[in-house]
């Protein structure tokens, strides 16, 4: 596992980068989500990958034992989620909006608020 | 006191609420946002004045204990932050109740604007790194809808580029936090903070540089700095006034904060290396912010730059107290930590940052200000390009007069409110030997007259010109629906004018307020007190830094040298 997710995560980062370098922002959007994805995986990781291990402490104990996997990594990764998701949606009507009012999705198109 | 330390965030985001619920109903929305915003900076003052007093205050959320709740801190930067939210808070309702058009009104401004204003103060006060990713989004989030209500073309393609930028760099962010909380297995700023100073092994220390490296880069987009500038000019002049002003303000200085707040507190390893990037970034900051300025033509993408230019003064005095503590570091160990050169460079650290906010705290009264006015020009000539608008010396004078007041003080005008913090930053970077940067600022100060004279030049002491045939204004902005209440947008002018004034003219109190500030974070000891209590000041110990000051209030040697010696403005 701990050599598979690091590909994955490069992966999805190199693949949403090269997505958002592209001209059509529904590409970017996609692009967006894939970094997200990647980022989650990445904080799943870096954690620290237990099997089999759940957080739990037992009927009488005090402290969890040693070994068990971070409850704290899968809390941040769903808070992450949840504010992507409302972020992705506002994304999405936002490019909506933007084809409708410009009739293009070409990024290279929308300069005139830099000149 | 508990309450004070979050009634900041608190009470914005109720004033949301309510706005929401009550949406149809614009009326009762403005008044409810209006007593939101006095609410706000009343209650951001006291806890200024309280902190200043007392020292920083702490709110463990749901009683948790430091490191493993969330902790709200309000040390003085973060008070002083705060207060100044407040402060943008109501003079932009107010502007906003007086000039915004009513399809844009009742389409949710006022909840939009008082969630953003939580998710500032919100991200001032957070002692937890990930608490400040939630805040941000949450800021980020409002301000795109502010960004583009109303979807006229030019907003949607700004939207398009800010949203894109923003949201990578928030992606940066929490990639670094991930990898941060890998390495050193917690969130809580303070207590990150001691365990990186603690840290000792080489392979640690250089991933965790490299790793505050992608910090820097993700609040440099959030701050608008050097290479990660360009969302701003491309959207901030494409709302209306009101929304610019809000932004302008508070927005970029939200990530220089978090700049300052990161790289003093919690990043401590390998300063000799950070330092000089940071200055170096600082001065291109503030070169080509002063340059695009000098090259637009429309005054409210003129002022867009400008909102670049003095992120780059803030960073400098970052990127000079970062140095110079390193240096000073360095020389401890082998003279001794109370030889006259490294006292010297300790002094001259704190004169930079005590600059840089300074800097902050008058750029953002400052900013604000100048937006609000590009938008009264806006509503009197239906245009802002300054070739094809003049004479509004002649038939405005008050506003010109008004106008003078925040443009010389950003261009740092003695005994207006930018030349002391200017002169702090210059005498900082002097004393520490950061003589490049000093050029770089003395020069870009140079040139900001240039602009701020063209501007005045061009808007107000030249005739109007002779409308050209079939010419129109490409950057026009429709204002329609209600004529403006010429008061209620002069009033917040007049006031952020008299503020400026009053920042400029008592100085010494202020700057008094910014150099205990910058003591308060170049000494690890009272901020890891006020979080983590006398556990924190053990391990602090423990990791023997006897130099620093132990006492929870700023005991300030620094401070009374720099009276001793004169310093003080």
């Amino acid at each position: 596992m701990e050599l598979i997710t690091p590909l994955v995560i490069g992966l999805l980062y190199a693949a949403g980068l090269y997505m958002m370098m592209r001209r059509s922002f529904v590409k970017l959007v996609i692009g967006l989500l894939m970094i997200g994805h990647g980022t989650n995986l990445l904080i799943f990781t870096s954690a620290g990958l237990v099997r089999g291990k759940p957080p739990l402490i037992d009927p009488g104990a005090k402290v969890l034992p040693a070994g068990t996997t971070d409850p704290l990594a899968p809390a941040l990764i769903l808070t992450a989620i949840v504010i992507s998701f409302a972020v992705v949606s506002y994304t999405m009507v936002l490019v909506k909006r933007t084809y409708q009012e410009l009739g293009t999705d070409d990024l290279a198109e929308m300069r005139t608020t830099d000149r | 006191m508990n309450f004070l330390v979050v009634s900041p965030i608190l009470i914005p985001i109720l004033t949301a609420m309510l706005c929401m619920t009550l949406w149809g109903r614009l009326r009762v929305q403005r008044v409810l946002s209006l007593v939101g915003a006095v609410a706000l900076l009343a209650c951001s003052v006291t806890l200024l004045v309280l902190v200043d007093r007392n020292g920083a205050a702490v709110s463990q959320a749901g009683g948790w204990a430091a490191p493993f709740g969330i902790s709200f801190v309000a040390d003085r930067l973060s008070a002083i932050m705060v207060s100044l939210v407040g402060l943008c808070a109501v003079a932009v309702i107010v502007y906003a109740i007086g000039s915004l058009d009513h399809r844009r009104e009742s389409m949710g401004f006022h909840a939009l604007a008082h969630a953003m204003l939580s998710a500032c103060s919100g991200a001032f006060l957070a002692g937890d790194m990930f608490n400040v990713y939630v805040w941000f989004e949450v800021m980020l989030l409002s301000s795109f809808v502010l960004l583009t209500l109303g979807g006229e073309r030019g907003q949607l393609e700004g939207a398009i580029k800010y949203v894109a930028l923003n949201l990578l760099s928030s992606t940066i962010f929490l990639t670094a936090l991930g990898i941060l909380y890998g390495i050193v297995g917690s969130l809580n700023m303070a207590d990150i903070g001691l365990r990186i100073r603690s840290a000792s092994d080489p392979s640690d220390i250089a991933m965790l540089t490299a790793l505050s490296m992608l910090f820097l880069t993700s609040f440099g987009v959030k701050a608008a700095a050097f290479p990660f500038f360009f969302w701003l000019p491309a959207s901030y002049h494409t709302p209306p006034p009101a929304i610019s002003a809000l932004f302008a303000g508070l927005l970029t200085k939200v990530g220089a904060y978090m700049l300052i707040r990161v790289f003093t507190v919690v990043f401590t390893t390998d300063q000799g290396i950070v330092g000089p990037t940071i200055a170096v970034m600082a001065a291109l900051t503030m070169l080509v912010g002063v340059l695009g300025a000098l090259a637009q033509k429309e005054m409210r993408r003129i002022l867009s730059f400008m909102v670049i230019g003095p992120i780059g003064f803030i960073l400098m005095g970052l990127g000079v107290a970062i140095t110079a503590t390193a240096r000073a570091d360095a020389l401890a160990e082998t003279l001794g930590a109370g030889v006259g050169e490294v006292l010297a460079l300790r002094t001259a650290a704190a004169l930079a940052l005590g600059g840089s906010v300074f800097y902050l705290l008058h750029d953002i009264v400052v900013k604000t200000n100048l937006f609000l006015i590009a938008g009264v020009v806006l509503k009197i000539k239906g245009c802002a390009e300054v070739d094809k608008i003049g004479g509004l010396y002649r038939s405005h004078p008050k506003l010109a007069l008004l106008f003078m007041i925040p443009a010389l003080s950003l261009a740092g005008f003695p005994i207006l409110s930018g030349f002391w913090p200017k002169l702090a930053l210059v005498r900082g970077g002097l004393q520490a030997e950061a003589f490049g940067v000093v050029a770089v600022a003395l020069v870009a100060s140079l040139l900001t007259i240039l602009v701020v004279l063209r501007l005045w030049a061009e808007v107000f002491w030249k005739n109007q010109p002779e409308p050209v045939q079939g010419d129109f204004c490409a950057m026009g902005f429709s204002g329609a629906g209600r004529p403006f209440r010429k008061p209620l947008m002069y009033a917040p002018i007049a006031g952020l004018a008299a503020v400026t004034l009053t920042i400029g003219l008592g100085a010494g109190p202020i700057w008094g307020l910014a150099q205990r500030a910058a003591n308060d974070l170049l000494h690890p000891a009272p901020y890891t007190y006020a979080v983590l209590g006398d556990e924190g000041l053990e391990r602090l110990d423990a990791l023997g830094v006897p130099e620093h000051p132990r006492t929870r209030l700023t005991s300030a040697p620094i401070d009374a040298d720099l009276h001793a010696e004169g310093h003080h403005p």
